[in-house]
């Protein structure tokens, strides 16, 4: 068979492809391209936490608020270089998500919800009175960024932040995609199903569920760090519960533990609640929040599960005619 | 001194009042249904705004208030019986990511026909006076509050410790397996206990409309606060709620008068640290199962 | 000639719940291959024993050496990766996994790899092959690609005991191997426990008797939480105490 048409590699690299494309034919819609990838990226974070691993978090946006506030304050006190900055805004989001996880991982239930909460809501209290250090209400303004790689610029149209968030969401995609199909991975999955199996067969489960927690930090606090240098601003809304509840539910919209679930979950987010915007300011609320009921209610998978029937379909079909002489 | 004292403990009390009579609803039927409501702030905000209307248009304040307790419980009825029943096998997350979505669509049905801005409930005159209780004046309307919360209190132990309906509760909470084991009809249990949870919080959402203001963001802005007075004072725990209601109530108050920098952040922090060491809350339901 | 060393010892295990004992001072060795039948009326306290021996239940005192190292102070997960392997009376097992992953995983953790992000992909392979082996000799090979839940509830049962034999424990407690096999198939669990691996010291509780006395070497009788009486089948089965409070009552 001809490797450059093997299906599973097109199925792959179509989005990729895609957004490729779009850079070059979208026009004054490039930067609700980089919001769109940057709340794919938010949620593939949580993917990792909440669908895999089982962690059921309503405070994740603690730490996308904390990386583009990280990010935000780093680029005008320290240095403009947007590299550096998401480097560091990563690692110092790691550190919080690794300390607050090993504080509260060893509960469950509503114990832990409630937790999460009060994480998000101290991080949303302080940046709001912390005038000095996060424009409070205001939001963090002034953000002055350094040419990406010295040589390319932040400018109003938006390319460099594409790119740069298009580099990264690949990178950290890849990262996710091996990790989750990893031994590890499969033992978190375990972990979610069944517990006490899992410490049946020496599994150190809390230890595991630090590490993806932290690794689930990381990965939203550089998503929250490209925000920042994709609008140049971070607002109080990075820490506000309902950026949590919109994340989960773009991820399960799409479709939790599959690998596309939360880029599809997210793209129809945004272009639902942009298209409705224009309509009427409460719509897109209304049409979200049905979905959301209708998906729990009677579509498991999210709507990824829609594409389960034709692709079955699709690859009984060509393995059917690969196996013509 | 003292007056300052006694101000900010009835400021706190009334508060926490409003506090107790929405979250007790939501106590008792986490507790009972094993359910997490994060829609209960739903309810308030649905009775709020229905007596508000109501009261706008010139209807007698105590009768929007009853209306408003009698239709918040209605569409308990209704929602328990399309979307809260299935989820009782589902796990917390399908609960959790459904009653968002509940919230959703009611902060844009509430914003498609109230508009976005605060929506004031109209009081009658005698309540927006001024009261001499002895060491100050004080507002009628959170002595009012007082008054209504602590009669509504009252009823709620009556019938929980001492009438058969509280004590099939309490066993049901406790342990369900075996309640339906002796052959409780748990359903039927369960929907008589969330209309009144929901009754109560539009009756909380009606009457605490002068402190928690009412517009369409109510549903989701306050929903940390009954979570934190539930969980707090102990899943399915009556005393519990009262007990979490009144300290989050004061402590809240207290907050705005001492703190007002560090005041809120202060009480999420204080939620923290109490939940890590008393996961279970303050003053849990004791558990037979 | 003096006898092995025990693999597993245990002195003076207590645990009370409340005004509850339990288990009162409990005394017990496990020689390494051992064949040992735990049996007693409800509420003796025989899967409590097991939860303790496994850790899931905290002792309130006493000692437990594995192959002579103290275990009473670890996690549960700590004493499995000492060797010490449980199966539960409910199956409890991964159900959205298939039965040769659910396998792999355990023997993923057995070769402590399973915490590999990168670069797993020849051991995890190996995994799966072993993971294979492991249900050719249980006899359920065929139901390698199909999800734990889907299996009928006997295979269930076979699984939950390979997963843990998987796990090469120098210990195995099997906490009622055969609770909820119907009759017709309970031949098929007494196969498997038979053709068990004879370097294993195992531990088993049940209300089965046929399974018991044919599968033990060593019965342990417990009663309110105290062990009465330990000998070979046949001198428990005469032993008139252990008829009085047991066997006296009807067979099961």
């Amino acid at each position: 068979m001809n490797i450059a048409l093997d299906p599973k590699i097109v199925w792959h690299a179509s989005p990729w492809l895609l957004a490729v494309v779009f850079f070059f034919v979208a026009g004054g819609y490039l930067s609700l391209g980089t919001q769109v990838m940057i709340w794919i990226l938010f949620a593939l974070s949580l993917d990792l936490v909440l669908g895999y691993a089982g962690i059921v978090t309503l405070g994740h946006a603690a730490y996308f608020g904390f990386g583009a506030y990280a990010a935000g304050i780093l680029s005008i006190r320290l240095t403009g270089d947007p590299l550096i900055g998401l480097v560091a805004a990563t690692a110092l989001t790691a550190a919080l998500g690794f300390a607050t996880g090993i504080l509260i991982l060893h509960t469950t239930g509503v114990t832990f919800l409630m937790l999460t909460l009060a994480i998000l809501s101290m991080l949303y209290e302080y940046a709001n009175r912390a005038n000095d250090l996060t424009g409070g209400d205001n939001g963090l303004q002034g953000m002055q960024l350094d040419p990406l790689l010295g040589q390319f610029e932040f400018t109003l149209f938006g390319e460099t932040a594409y790119l740069y968030t298009l580099a990264v969401l690949f990178l950290c995609f890849l990262v996710s995609w091996r990790l989750v199909h990893s031994p590890f991975g499969r033992s978190l999955d375990g972990i979610r199903q069944n517990p006490r199996r899992m410490r049946a067969i020496g599994t150190p489960v809390w230890w595991r569920l630090v590490a993806i927690y932290t690794l689930s930090a990381a990965m939203a606090g550089s998503a929250g760090a490209l925000s920042a240098y994709a609008t140049r601003f971070v607002g109080l809304s990075v820490l506000s519960l309902f950026t949590s509840g919109i994340v989960a539910v773009m991820l399960i919209l799409g479709g939790a533990r599959r690998i596309y679930g939360a880029f599809l979950g997210a793209l129809i987010y945004i272009v639902v609640q942009d298209f409705s915007a224009k309509v009427s300011p409460y719509l897109w609320e209304f049409v979200v929040g049905g979905l959301l009921i209708a998906v729990v209610l009677f579509l498991e998978g999210g709507l990824m599960s829609l594409f389960d029937a034709p692709v079955a379909a699709v690859k009984r079909r060509l393995r059917g005619e690969a196996r013509d002489p | 001194m003292i007056s300052y004292a006694l101000t900010i403990l009835l400021d706190g009390v009334s508060f926490g009042m409003v506090l107790f009579i929405i979250s007790v609803g939501l106590t008792i039927t986490m507790g009972l249904m094993r359910v997490v409501n994060l829609a209960h702030g739903s309810f308030a905000m649905a009775g709020g705004y229905i007596a508000a209307m109501m009261t706008q248009r010139g209807i007698d304040y105590h009768l929007a208030v009853a209306i408003a307790t009698v239709a918040a419980g209605a569409l308990g009825a209704i929602c328990e019986v399309l979307f809260y029943r299935p989820l009782y096998r589902k796990g917390d997350l399908a609960q959790v990511l459904l009653t968002i979505g509940l919230v959703f669509v009611s902060i844009a049905a509430v914003t498609a026909v109230f508009g976005a801005f605060p929506y004031p409930v109209i009081m009658p005159s005698y309540l927006q006076q001024l009261v001499d209780i002895g060491f100050r004046t004080y507002p009628a309307y959170r002595l009012f509050v007082l008054g209504v919360g602590g009669a509504t209190a009252l009823i709620l132990w009556i019938v929980i410790e001492h009438s058969l309906f509280g004590a099939r509760l309490r066993a049901a909470v406790d342990n369900p397996r075996m309640a339906r084991g002796v052959g409780m009809n748990v359903n039927l249990l369960f929907l008589i206990t969330f209309v009144v949870g929901c009754g109560l919080a539009g009756l909380g959402g009606a009457i605490g409309a002068g402190m928690l203001s009412l517009e369409p963001t109510y549903a989701l802005k306050y929903i940390v606060l009954f979570l934190v007075v539930v969980i707090v004072g102990g899943e399915g725990s009556f005393k519990g709620s009262f007990v979490a209601a009144m300290a989050l109530g004061i402590i809240d108050t207290m907050g705005r008068y001492f703190f007002h920098d560090i005041a809120s952040y202060m009480l999420y922090a204080a939620v923290f640290v109490l939940l890590l060491w008393r996961p279970k809350g303050l003053l849990p339901p004791k558990s037979v199962a | 000639m003096t006898a092995p060393d025990p693999i597993l010892s245990v002195r003076g295990l207590c645990k009370n719940f409340g005004a509850l004992a339990v288990a009162q001072s409990i005394e017990l060795d496990l020689q390494p291959g051992a064949r040992l039948g735990l049996i007693g009326p409800n509420g003796a306290g025989k899967t409590t024993l097991v939860n303790l021996l496994t850790g899931m239940v905290a002792a309130d005192a006493g000692t437990i050496l594995l192959d002579g190292a103290p275990i009473h102070g670890l996690r549960p997960e700590a004493r499995v990766r000492r060797g010490l392997a449980r199966t539960h009376q409910i199956n409890t097992l991964l159900a959205e996994t298939c039965a040769r992953e659910g396998v792999a995983i355990a023997i993923a953790e057995r070769e402590r790899f399973a915490w590999r992000m990168f670069r797993y992909g020849a051991a995890w392979r190996a995994c799966l092959e072993e993971a294979d082996q492991h249900l050719r000799d249980f006899g359920i090979a065929q139901v390698g690609d199909r999800a734990a839940r889907q299996l009928p509830y006997g295979e269930q049962r076979l699984l939950e005991i390979a997963i843990a034999v998987a796990l090469r424990p120098r210990v195995l407690l099997l906490d009622e191997p055969g609770a909820g096999v119907p009759a017709s198939e309970a031949h098929v669990i007494h196969d498997v426990l038979d053709r068990l691996p004879s370097d294993i010291a195992i531990l088993i509780t049940e209300h089965d008797m046929d399974l018991v006395f044919r599968f033990a070497r060593e019965i342990v009788v417990m009663v309110q939480g105290r062990v009465l009486r330990r000998g070979v089948p046949s001198e428990i089965a005469a032993d008139p105490e252990v008829r009085a409070v047991y066997l006296g009552r009807g067979k099961h």
